[in-house]
């Protein structure tokens, strides 16, 4: 059997003034149904992008290479009828920054409405107003919302109702991968710990496959079984979140689970950790580990390997020449 | 160490829609001293930011009073000017706070116009601009916010708060919009200034790790008022009131550890509901709606206390208050 979700040597260019700027430059990934995965990286590294490829959502400047699995198919070469049904049944998005996508002069009830009148789903039995709105009534409640604010307008919503609606809109055909986009930037830490706990309650009821972009490895960390870590277009480790968090093995991850400390742990009390250096220029990359100008265990043979993922411990891979050196000491 | 600042008693009420009155700070108490970081706690609405404003004299408290270095704040404008040099306002977004035409020399030597900074101008920016660890700073003259990096324009906006010499910063979500790599150097320089220049600052956020790494102490806000002031290893480590331990328990990703110091091991205490509405507040302990203690049911008669009392006002001092009739049963000294 196939799996739900799968990228294979996946390399996405966009054309610009600028000419092809990199941003996604070779992945592999598998996701499996009930399966939560989080990717975390530094603004620009690629996370979106790679996330839009997924339901071939990117502009036509984006050149795809690679394949696309979807259930096993192609997404590249599938018809537009066939994306489209797709789209909203076999897998969603919840963009980044898609609280702010709302139709302002349409009330949240209608705006779910429209793809459940379209495609059927939510459990609506006919395309009947009557049938479409009990579904809309049951999605909000679904995550957590009165069904009385379907006849809210988007202002009248905080942060948090909007980015549950933009949950239930995501979920209106019950589709069987979500992939959310930095669900919960923004939030404050209440709200957000709100959303996380309906997304990990969904995976658990449901048994969807989700897949979460954040660049806060601590909120991944809270949702997602495994975590995969990108850098420059790459991924640069994967491997169970607790690992990952705690025990990375590569340098960049271990920067990155140091910049958000753990509240009590004396290390870092009065020591924020920061990563010097300026994040990487997708167009004017470095040879060899796209990381060395930055990493601080660099040695000469990484101004000059290309290094490929290799495995850490079973089930847990990092890109790094020094990969037992760095696994061995805990962050 | 000295007082610097003090919010006495301090109220700022906004006119909401429909006429009612939005009680957004409603009693506050709150010291920062000379060379101290305190931090600011609470989730979004609880009036952090309407505090802040309100200790630069940007709004008007209906009642209260602010003093800075032991003198009320100045009412006039030039005395307002004149005190802004010294508390300055550093804001989340460095882009919006920089003119995208401005070079970085003009956004920084922009201040020092204002206030007539007497000396050589060319090297006071220079010294602002790599004691926010943008060096050589030349290099940084003549480029403009579009050429720079997040990091880079909030360090731009921090050097023209110093370029003033200011005693205080008060920076309201300083790091929120930069990436992680680069928050820790930002919060490193927020050390490294106190450390050189004995500069305190009041640091808005809710983002607790930031005041577990950079705050002396912590106040926590909620609607309008703080409901827990220490240092930070105590308020942080082992959180007394209900509000606090449902903050730092939704942190935790092993939801099975106790929080140290506290009787609840029962994992995230994700509050429902949405941060409450400042132009009702509810009576008794306002938090009492929303909290877990009494949703798992209280003795009778501290529950009608909860329902009905209005908690005492804390002092905002320096040692560990909690505004809670609970945790003050449990500790009657404090
Ligand atoms: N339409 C486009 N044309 C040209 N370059 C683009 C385009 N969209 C994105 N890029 C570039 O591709 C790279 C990856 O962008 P992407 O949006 O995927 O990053 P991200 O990891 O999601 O970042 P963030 O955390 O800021 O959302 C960046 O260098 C970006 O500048
Ligand atoms: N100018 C204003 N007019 C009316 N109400 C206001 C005004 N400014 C703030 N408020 C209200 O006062 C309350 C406190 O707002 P404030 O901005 O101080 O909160 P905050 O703690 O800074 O929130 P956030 O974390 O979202 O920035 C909110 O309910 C807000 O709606
Ligand atoms: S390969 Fe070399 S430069 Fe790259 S992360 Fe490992 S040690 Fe650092
Ligand atoms: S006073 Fe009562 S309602 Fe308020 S926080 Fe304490 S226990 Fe909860
Ligand atoms: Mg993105
Ligand atoms: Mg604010």
């Amino acid at each position: 059997m196939s799996a739900l979700l799968e990228l294979r040597d996946l390399t996405i260019d966009y054309r610009s003034r600028r000419g092809l700027v990199p941003a996604v430059r070779g992945v592999n990934l598998t996701l499996e149904a009930g399966q939560t995965l989080g990717m975390a990286g530094e603004s620009g590294c690629g996370k979106s992008t790679l996330a839009m490829s997924v339901l071939r959502l990117l502009p036509k400047t984006a050149v795809i290479g690679g394949e696309v699995l979807l259930d096993g198919e192609d997404v590249r070469t599938m018809s537009w009828g066939r994306l489209r049904a797709v789209r909203w049944a076999g897998a969603s998005v919840v963009f980044q920054g898609a609280m702010h996508a709302l139709n302002p002069v349409l009330r949240v009830g209608d705006q779910l409405a429209e793809p459940i009148t379209l495609h059927g789903g939510a459990g609506a039995k006919s395309s009947s107003p009557a049938d479409v709105e009990r579904a809309v009534g049951e999605l909000l409640e679904r995550v957590g919302l009165p069904r009385r604010h379907a006849k809210a307008y988007p202002h009248e919503l905080s942060g948090g109702q909007k980015q549950r609606v933009m949950i239930a809109m995501a979920l209106a055909c019950g589709p069987r991968l979500v992939i959310a986009d930095e669900p919960t930037t923004a939030l404050d830490v209440m709200v957000q710990a709100q959303v996380l706990k309906l997304l990990a309650e969904l995976v658990s009821e449901s048994g969807i496959g989700l897949m979460m972009i954040s660049h806060d490895l601590s909120v991944l960390a809270q949702t997602c079984q495994r975590l995969a870590v990108m850098y420059a277009g790459r991924m640069v480790e994967l491997g169970p979140s607790a690992q990952v968090m705690h025990e990375p093995a590569h340098p960049y991850s271990k920067a990155l689970a140091a910049a958000f400390p753990t509240v009590g742990d004396p290390a870092s009390r009065m020591a924020p950790q920061g990563l010097p250096g300026d994040p990487p220029d997708p167009t004017n990359l470095p040879g060899g580990c796209p990381f060395h100008p930055r990493c601080p265990v660099s040695t000469v043979e990484c101004e000059s390997t290309d290094v490929l993922l290799r495995q850490a411990d079973p089930g847990h891979q990092a890109a790094c020449i020094r990969i037992e050196e760095v696994a061995g000491e805990p962050v | 160490m000295s007082e610097l600042i003090r919010a006495e008693d301090l109220s700022v009420r906004f006119k909401a829609r429909g006429g009612a009155t939005a009680r957004a700070v409603d009693g506050v108490e709150l010291t920062v001293r000379k060379g101290e970081i305190v931090a600011l706690v609470g989730e979004s609405g609880c009036g952090k930011t309407s505090l802040a404003r309100s200790l630069l004299g940007l709004v008007q408290p209906a009642q209260g009073v602010i003093r800075f270095e032991g003198e009320p704040l100045p009412t006039t404008a030039k005395g307002l000017k004149a005190y802004r040099r010294q508390a300055q306002l550093v804001l989340q977004d460095p882009t919006g706070a920089l003119n995208p035409r401005h070079s970085v020399y003009e956004a920084v030597a922009e201040g020092l116009r204002i206030h007539k900074v007497p000396g050589d101008e060319r090297e006071l920016v220079a010294d602002a601009l790599s004691r926010a660890g943008l060096r050589p700073p030349e290099r940084y003259f003549l480029a403009f916010p579009h050429e720079l990096s997040g990091g880079q324009r909030q360090r731009v906006v921090i050097a023209g708060a110093l370029a003033l010499q200011p005693k205080l910063l008060i920076a309201d979500e300083p790091v929120a919009s930069l990436d992680a790599s680069v928050r820790g150097e930002i919060l490193a320089l927020l050390l490294k200034l106190r450390q050189d220049l004995d500069l305190a600052a009041l640091v808005v956020t809710h983002d607790l790790g930031l005041a577990w790494n950079i705050a002396d102490r912590v106040a926590v806000m909620y609607l309008g008022r703080l409901v827990e002031v220490g240092p930070v290893e105590e308020v942080l480590t082992a959180p007394k009131h209900p509000y606090t331990q449902a903050l730092l328990s939704v942190l935790s990703e092993t939801p099975e550890e106790p929080l140290a110091g506290s009787s609840i091991s029962t994992g995230p205490i994700v509050l429902s509901g949405e941060p409450p509405d400042p132009t009702r507040i509810p009576s008794g302990c306002r938090f009492h709606p929303r909290c877990p203690l009494v949703a798992a049911g209280l003795p009778e008669e501290m529950e009608r206390r909860c329902r009905t009392e209005d908690v005492p006002i804390l002092s905002g001092g320096q040692d560990t208050q909690v505004a809670c009739h609970v945790a003050a049963a449990r500790q009657p000294t404090s």
